[in-house]
């Protein structure tokens, strides 16, 4: 269906699935229980799983397909939340104008930087990348301020021109008059579910992202991606020119950045150059590989689980581990708790790096790697009578599904 | 002339740092064929064994002093360092003075310990993986590292002096024959390029001179054939990391008084020590110091007010701008050897 | 006139003359065998037919063009293709797909994205693919992952894909190297089999004198970057001057 194949259709419908349900799926303790404050269905958390979800399948689609590692792609990402807020500015509070400008903005920086940086490979290109991600945020801080705002970040003024503001029209972000802020909150016994315009206008865009996708990574242009990655030299000597098709993912990827960036200023009139900072870039390199670079679900699944974990461990404080451990001895109590301080509450970026690097060691493939192996190991208990010799059946071609 | 003259030093202190941190790099990638991202967290450490040291010789007891009341008319409790109760107020008062070049005493053992265990608990698992896996698993101990140090010193910058006799400036104009407090130039910035300077021919006259320097060369330029001639190469270079750590360590624990440590100088100096080594050439331990007191020194120069008025905002990406127009050009960096790096 | 004519071919590594007046005339439709002994310059003279390397002084004319100075991909897309030493093939795509993306490369020629499309949905790129795997009897390993297949397999494969962009020119290096004997013998008979079934030129270095004699009409010796005789199989048998090159003054 939709051009897909059946277990790429069924790939759509989880995505469609979980984005539609987040808000229900987010909230499993009702509100009057201690645990309530790990909810984590607020819209303002649920528009960040969307919009670095889609940031992710962007970024996944130049590295996971070419092997590309860009550590620069947060410019991208800033440029896009600019643009957004330029076109507040000058027009109205409407996203739209903001959204098409942030893409093609992104676009055409990812054209130039994609153009010089593509040149070399590698460690190299890595480099690159960086470097002219770093020149955008210094820049943005010192010579661009007229543009950019410098410290303050870019905001929308009551003298700026907004030339299509009507006097009826919204005062916050909307979309042809739905604002983003708008919510519809559900009680169901003690549970609270919150609905919030925003997250569903971001959600269905992460989905049609997710869905571009997957449709790249079927097509021949993603097979040829793919072979860059495998082996250029036999793609040279094929009659293949590598650098349009890698040139042509680095800017769709770029758009992708680009489209999140006016994506967060659509929830947010703001934009700062913080966001081109590097760490940024390293964030959406963490969330790629966490999840399964070179697959279509990773990224999603990277995205939502370092959101999600960062909201609950950052929560979680002494007084709440007292409480979980209050069932031990004192002493033990206090040991156990002094142990594990460390890592939650405001060090949650220690976990975060822990796990990294535990997946990067023992899960190169990521999570998904790691549900398949689950995966596998039920399979087999079930199949073991038939199954005595693995070692010896050919090892089927890996999907780049899953 | 004489500002000219003021920015070529004020770079110097600055290139020093990046090429001391560069030079560790550049070791561990020509020997070992890896990548390291954690490479400014051993900076980073180093700088907080400075601290760590500051700390443990102010440790000290509580005692009331007779002689002086607080606001309450209570016998004021005055602090006293061990070290002053130990050795006396006067050499007490001076060790602690000089804690920081004292710390290098310690940042040796710990440096070359520190890495030496990176090496054999995680790099080592690392050499036939891609680079990009290198890359991200030195990237994940990186954060690790850097908050490690967070939890147990904070986030804020901790002051780490250096000893009085370094505090004030030299003037160097005078010895040159402009006028008096023209270029003037702290000492202790004076103290850390000789330093470095130290440290940079040690590091090369170690590698020239001695038979490890020579296999590690060897290993530098063909790491199987060495291996076939059955020399314990890994030995030797599980070593060569516990060096590459301790000379990014020192490179740290000396820039404390200029840079107040902080959990994240690590990662900021990182960023741009890559960026050097890449210009320098990868795997060229001569381009590494070159492009590091180069970029050192451009940078300096491009934060002159002339020079601004000419190109705005020239000082912030002056490095930047220098490494691609440098990676396009001289793919290979200014001392780069073929074939390093280009899979 | 040969579909490749080699004229004064120089090339040199520093001190070292690799390629001294190489004069090659290989003949359109023709099996043209280049042996010596190691380090004569095969695969020195093989880089520089495929734009890998480019030679001091000299001229390579492919079908009348000139092929120096041009990149990898515009020599192959003028129609020659190059099986290498060690397999080069795509090892984290399937089987099909590693012939799959010739088939495509064969139809654009320069880039087109396709990005919309679906490969599932290429029906007559896949049929051809598919004849192709079955040429070189790889047919039943076509969903498999291209790294695991063996030594032989991957030369296969590396075949399949060479010949499914149906070059006019096919360069083999080394086609048999580390085979036994069984598969080099597959070999040979594949390669009959190709040159029977299209018109194709093949030009292959090797060391194996009984692949060699099995397949060439013609052979050129080359010793020390020169080539020494160019002769028919039966004349070169007993040739004097490559017994000397061969066996040397231990003889």
């Amino acid at each position: 269906m939709f051009g897909l194949n059946k277990k790429d259709t069924k790939f759509l419908y989880i995505v469609v699935a979980l984005t539609l349900l987040t808000p229900i799926l987010l909230q499993p303790f009702p509100e009057a229980s201690p645990l309530a404050q790990f909810n984590a269905g607020y819209p303002d958390l649920m528009q960040r799983f969307a919009i670095f979800g889609i940031f992710a399948i962007g970024f996944n689609l130049l590295f996971g397909l070419t092997g590309y590692l860009s550590f620069g792609h947060a410019a991208f990402l800033g440029i896009g939340s600019y643009a957004t807020v330029w076109m507040y500015k000058l027009l109205s509070f409407n996203v739209l104008p903001g959204l098409i400008l942030a893409v093609i903005c992104s676009g055409l920086f990812a054209l130039l930087i994609g153009y010089i940086s593509l040149r070399r490979s590698g460690i190299y290109f890595s480099i690159l990348t960086l470097a002219f991600a770093e020149m955008a945020y210094r820049l943005a801080y010192s010579v661009l301020t007229p543009i950019t705002n410098g410290e303050t970040g870019l905001q929308v003024y009551s003298n700026d021109p907004q030339i299509l503001m009507g006097e009826n029209s919204s005062t916050v972000t909307n979309f042809f008059g739905l604002e983003m802020s708008a919510n519809y909150i559900l009680n169901v016994g003690g549970w609270q579910f919150t609905f919030n315009f925003g997250y569903y206008f971001c959600a269905i865009i992460a989905i049609l992202a997710f869905y571009l996708s997957v449709r790249i990574f079927r097509s021949p242009f993603g097979m040829m991606l793919r072979a860059v990655k495998s082996n250029q030299q036999r793609m040279n000597y094929t009659g293949l020119n590598s650098r349009p098709y890698t040139l042509a993912v680095f800017v769709i990827s770029g758009m992708y950045a680009g489209l999140a960036g006016g994506l967060l200023a659509s929830m947010d009139p703001l934009a700062g150059a913080e966001r081109m900072f590097w760490t940024e870039s390293g964030a959406v390199v963490l969330m790629t590989i966490l999840g399964g670079a070179g697959t279509l679900m990773g990224p999603i699944l990277g995205a939502g689980f370092i959101k999600y974990f960062e909201n609950i461990f950052s929560k979680i404080n002494d007084n709440v581990l007292h409480s979980w451990f209050s069932f031990l001895p004192d002493g033990l109590e206090d040991f156990v708790v002094f142990i594990i301080h460390p890592f939650v509450g405001k060090g949650w970026h220690l976990t975060l790096g822990l796990l990294f690097m535990l997946v990067v060691i023992f899960l190169p493939g990521g999570l998904v790697e790691g549900g398949q192996r689950i995966a596998k190991l039920f399979k087999r208990k079930k199949t073991t009578p038939d199954d005595k010799d693995p070692e010896h059946h050919p090892k089927p071609a890996p999907h780049v599904a899953e | 002339m004489d500002a000219i003259f003021l920015q070529f030093l004020n770079g110097l202190d600055k290139g020093s740092a990046y090429a001391l941190i560069a030079l560790g790099l550049t070791l561990i990638f020509g020997t070992l064929g890896v990548v390291n991202f954690a490479h400014g967290a051993l900076f980073m450490i180093g700088a907080f064994c400075a601290v760590t040291v500051q700390k443990l010789l102010n440790v000290g007891f509580e005692k009331a002093d007779p002689e002086k009341l607080d606001f309450l008319g209570k016998p004021l409790m005055v602090k006293t360092p061990y070290v002053e109760a130990w050795f006396g107020p006067e050499t007490g008062q001076a060790i602690i003075d000089w804690s920081v070049p004292l710390a290098i005493i310690v940042t040796i053992p710990v440096m070359i310990f520190v890495g030496v265990a990176m090496e054999r608990g995680l790099i080592r698992h690392f050499y036939k993986r891609p680079h990009a896996d290198q890359i991200l698993v030195t990237f994940g101990l990186a954060i690790v590292l850097q908050e490690i140090v967070k939890y147990y010193f904070g986030a804020n910058p901790i002051q780490t002096p250096p000893p009085e006799a370094f505090l004030g400036s030299f003037d160097f104009g005078v010895l040159l024959g402009f006028d008096p407090n023209v270029i003037i130039y702290p000492y202790w910035r004076l103290v850390y390029f000789i330093f470095a300077l130290i440290i940079i021919a040690a590091v090369f006259s170690f590698l020239q001179f001695t038979t490890f320097g020579m296999v590690v060369r060897a290993g530098m330029a063909d790491r199987e054939t060495v291996g076939l001639l059955g020399i314990d190469i890994d030995k030797r270079f599980t070593l060569m990391f516990g060096l590459a750590a301790a000379v990014a360590g020192l490179a740290g624990v000396m820039y404390g008084p200029i840079l107040a440590p902080n959990y994240h100088m690590g990662m900021d100096f990182l960023v741009l020590s890559f960026v050097v080594v890449v210009v320098g050439g990868m795997g060229s331990l001569p381009g590494a110091v070159l492009a590091g007191f180069l970029l050192g020194i451009l940078q300096s120069f491009a934060s002159m007010n002339e020079v601004k008025s000419i190109l705005p905002g020239i000082d912030q990406i002056i490095i930047y701008l220098i490494a691609i127009v440098i990676l396009l050009t001289r793919p290979r960096g200014l001392m780069g050897r073929k074939g390093v790096m280009e899979e | 006139m040969g579909i490749l004519e080699v004229k004064n071919v120089n090339k040199r590594f520093g001190g070292l003359q690799a390629l001294g007046d190489v004069n090659l005339s290989i003949a359109e439709n023709s099996v043209h065998a280049i042996i010596g002994p190691n380090g004569a310059g095969k695969s020195t003279l093989l880089n520089c037919l495929v734009g890998k390397l480019i030679p001091d002084t000299g001229s390579v004319m492919f079908d009348g063009q000139s092929v120096l100075g041009r990149k990898p991909h515009e020599i192959n897309q003028m129609g020659i293709s190059r099986v290498f030493q060690t397999p080069e093939i795509f090892g984290d795509l399937s089987v099909l797909e590693n012939v799959l993306i010739p088939c495509f490369a064969k139809r654009d020629g320069s880039f087109r994205m396709h990005a919309l499309e679906s490969v599932s949905r290429e029906v007559d790129m896949i049929d051809q693919a598919e004849q192709m795997l079955l040429d070189v009897n790889m047919a039943e390993k076509k969903d498999m992952h291209a790294a695991s297949l063996s030594r032989g397999d991957k030369r296969r494969l590396e075949m399949a894909m060479c010949l499914a962009q149906q070059p006019r020119l096919l360069l083999l290096d080394e086609p048999t190297a580390g085979m036994a004997r069984a598969d080099t013998n597959n070999t040979i008979d594949l390669l009959k089999e190709i040159k029977e079934k299209r018109d194709i030129t093949m030009a292959i270095i090797e060391h194996d004198m009984h692949v060699v004699f099995s397949l060439a009409e013609r052979i050129t010796v080359l010793a020390q970057g020169t080539p020494l005789v160019e002769d028919t199989p039966d004349n070169i048998k007993g040739h004097p001057k490559v017994r000397e090159a061969y066996l040397g003054e231990a003889h």
